[in-house]
């Protein structure tokens, strides 16, 4: 493959029985009255896909009748919904496949949206493999891009493939609605515009308690968020395989502790134990899109850059100066990541407490 | 009980290459291996087993070479293997896959109904995590996917009480059999295999079944029963400029940190102030 192939969807003609299938769809996932972010941020990705079709956007809201319910249906406007579907019942209060599924797979096949977009999330994995079954339709996992082919109006979905190694382009031509799932911090989060009007249209289901054989018996809430929360983070340091042991980990951590950042690794890293993978940034790990992302001892495998390409500044170190990261990184220091790393981190605590002293 | 594990034979994903003039992929000499979330699942079965006493079946679709993973399952412990194996599976997507996997599933269940079926996570090859709930959505089988703990099961009453994985917290489900589970990783730990078990698994007569022989309709299989197309494989495009090298006066650590950071403020001025305000606030 020195080229790459040809994308041979562009050609297809949709059938006649499938063009009624209009508009892009979000299922916006709530649990508890929060919603996740990553909806908004497909709201707006939806957005831009419903621009370029001359369609409308579909935000669908499921859960128990609530005044949180109604805030969030707003927030869905807000974000860039022009209908707000309002699905309510006591037994969507809290999320389960078998009932969301039912309900789901009725509201598309009633309302035939062309896209129906999910967060890459437990919850949005969970219903997406099962609607996109009883909906006998194509399903695309874990997309970093979603685009719009203009000859057949049909979706491309890019998504990184082998491990992540390659990026693949996938298309549900012959099939609607077209499915993906989208990671949170992938896509950008939009502008709320409040001045932003829509419309809500209300579904009552015909769910039965009785019907439904799960349970939910509890739910423990994470208390302590302990976990890295590095999706988040402003400034991320982060570690690969040039660190060469564990124990120079620490040089990481300092840098880290110096600018308030997260620690990030690669997944070579996870696997030998060196962190846990609450840490890990990358394909099968977290994406993240800081402000300032230092890349110490990383190669650039396709994996990882999938994870942190999207940063708005990106420092590599490495010695290798033929090294991958160093095609994608902004600026890039050849050198030993060992001895960089604590002259960084002097450098900055010194140029940090000058300015502490002066105020 | 009876309990049916799919497990699915992949490449040692950390393992591959791509070859640097004709950016293809390289798979010689790429071993293969159960894939890792798929073992959290085999344990999770093998330990009911242990505990209330069923027979586990592993399951997989894939080429013939696919019979080693069934044999490193049985030796760990698993009592019976199903390879299902048919050129016409060849370009199965997700909603293929899980409709032939069903085929077999429910082949299984002419001889002994299925009351569990485990699947795992998601595979580390196409990292989709959509087989499992297709399978359980065909089945009609209540869908249990990111399970960190199995609290209860009572054989009698067909009941399980699970904790699963949700966004903010852990959700604790009470349902019926049968079901279908997929375990979290790092939820256990797959033992090691015994000594009868691998002579075992070294002498099984493995079940190999085609498509014609569980029933699945050939347009409903491979690429003709895969709604998604991959139209397009490709290696991501550098960026149209590389990264910007940081020269230094001396070619000193401390002389390479100071020109660093002074190319980040430059770059991000206000990553500078907010830098500062955070240390002037002596956080």
């Amino acid at each position: 493959m020195s080229e790459p192939s040809k994308p041979q969807g562009r050609k297809f003609q949709l059938p006649e029985h499938l063009k009624v299938y209009k508009n892009v769809w979000v299922i916006v996932e709530q649990e508890r009255g929060i919603v996740h972010s990553v909806s908004l941020e497909l709201l707006g990705e939806a957005r831009k896909l419903a621009d370029k079709l001359g369609v409308e956007v579909g935000a669908v809201v499921l859960g128990a009748e609530s005044p949180d319910l109604n805030r969030i249906c707003g927030d869905a406007i807000s974000y860039g919904a022009d209908i707000v579907y309002k699905v309510t019942d006591p037994a969507l209060a809290d999320y389960r496949t078998d009932p969301y599924c039912r309900v789901m797979t009725e509201v598309v096949n009633t309302h035939k949206p062309e896209i129906v977009l999910l967060g890459a999330t437990t919850l949005g994995r969970d219903l997406a493999g099962a609607i996109a079954t009883t909906l006998a339709t194509g399903l695309t996992a874990d997309c970093t891009e979603l685009d719009i082919y203009a000859d057949n109006r049909s979706l491309a979905a890019t998504r990184p493939t082998f491990g992540g190694t390659l990026l693949c382009t996938i298309q549900t031509l012959a099939y609607r609605p077209q499915m993906a799932t989208v990671r949170p911090r992938v896509m950008a989060m939009p502008e709320r515009d409040d001045a932003r009007t829509g419309r809500v249209v209300e579904i009552q289901p015909d769910l039965r308690e009785e019907d439904i054989v799960t349970k939910v018996l509890n739910f423990i809430a994470d208390r302590e968020q302990n976990e890295a929360q590095l999706a988040f983070a402003d400034i991320i340091v982060s570690a690969g395989k040039g660190l060469g042991k564990v124990e120079n980990m620490k040089l990481v951590f300092d840098l880290a502790r110096v600018l308030g950042a997260e620690v990030g690794v690669t997944r070579p890293l996870v696997q030998a134990g060196w962190a846990t993978n609450d840490r890990q940034v990358g394909q099968t790990g977290k994406t993240v899109r800081p402000k300032l992302y230092i890349a110490a001892g990383i190669s650039g495998a396709i994996q990882h850059r999938v994870g942190m390409e999207k940063s708005d500044l990106i420092l590599a170190i490495n010695t290798d100066p033929n090294a991958t990261i160093f095609d994608f990184a902004h600026l890039g220091v050849v050198g030993d990541a060992l001895k960089i790393l604590p002259a960084l981190t002097d450098a900055f605590g010194r140029r940090l407490s000058v300015n502490r002293m002066a105020g | 009980m009876h309990i049916v594990v799919c497990i699915k034979q992949v490449p040692d994903s950390a393992q591959i290459r791509i070859h640097p003039v004709t950016n293809t992929i390289m798979r010689q000499g790429v071993p293969a291996i159960i894939n890792p979330f798929d073992l959290f699942s085999l344990e999770e079965a093998l330990r009911l087993k242990d505990k209330v006493g069923a027979r586990v079946t592993v399951l997989t679709m894939g080429p013939p070479m696919a019979e080693t993973s069934l044999r490193k399952a049985l030796s760990l412990g698993a009592d019976d293997a199903v390879l299902l194996t048919d050129r016409k599976f060849a370009g199965s997507d997700t909603l293929a896959t899980s409709y032939a996997l069903t085929s077999a599933i429910q082949k299984l269940a002419e001889e002994e109904p299925v009351d569990i079926v485990f699947c795992g996570k998601q595979t580390v090859d196409g990292d989709t995590a959509q087989v499992g709930p297709g399978i359980a959505t065909r089945l009609g089988f209540e869908q249990l996917t990111y399970i960190t703990k199995i609290e209860d099961l009572n054989t009698a009453s067909k009941e399980i009480v699970v904790q699963r994985r949700s966004e903010g917290g852990v959700q604790v489900l009470k349902t019926r059999l049968p079901c279908m589970i997929t375990m979290l990783e790092g939820t256990n730990t797959i033992r090691f295999g015994k000594m009868d078990d691998l002579f075992r698994a070294a002498r099984y007569e493995l079940k190999t079944w085609s498509r014609d022989f569980t029933g699945a309709e050939e347009g409903r299989v491979g690429l003709k029963g895969s709604p998604t197309v991959v139209s397009k494989v490709f290696v991501p495009k550098p960026r149209a400029e590389k990264a910007k090298m940081i020269v230094a006066d001396a070619d000193t650590p401390d002389a390479m940190a100071a020109a660093a950071i002074d190319a980040i403020f430059a770059a991000q001025p206000k990553l500078a102030g907010d830098l500062l305000a955070r240390a002037a606030a002596g956080l």
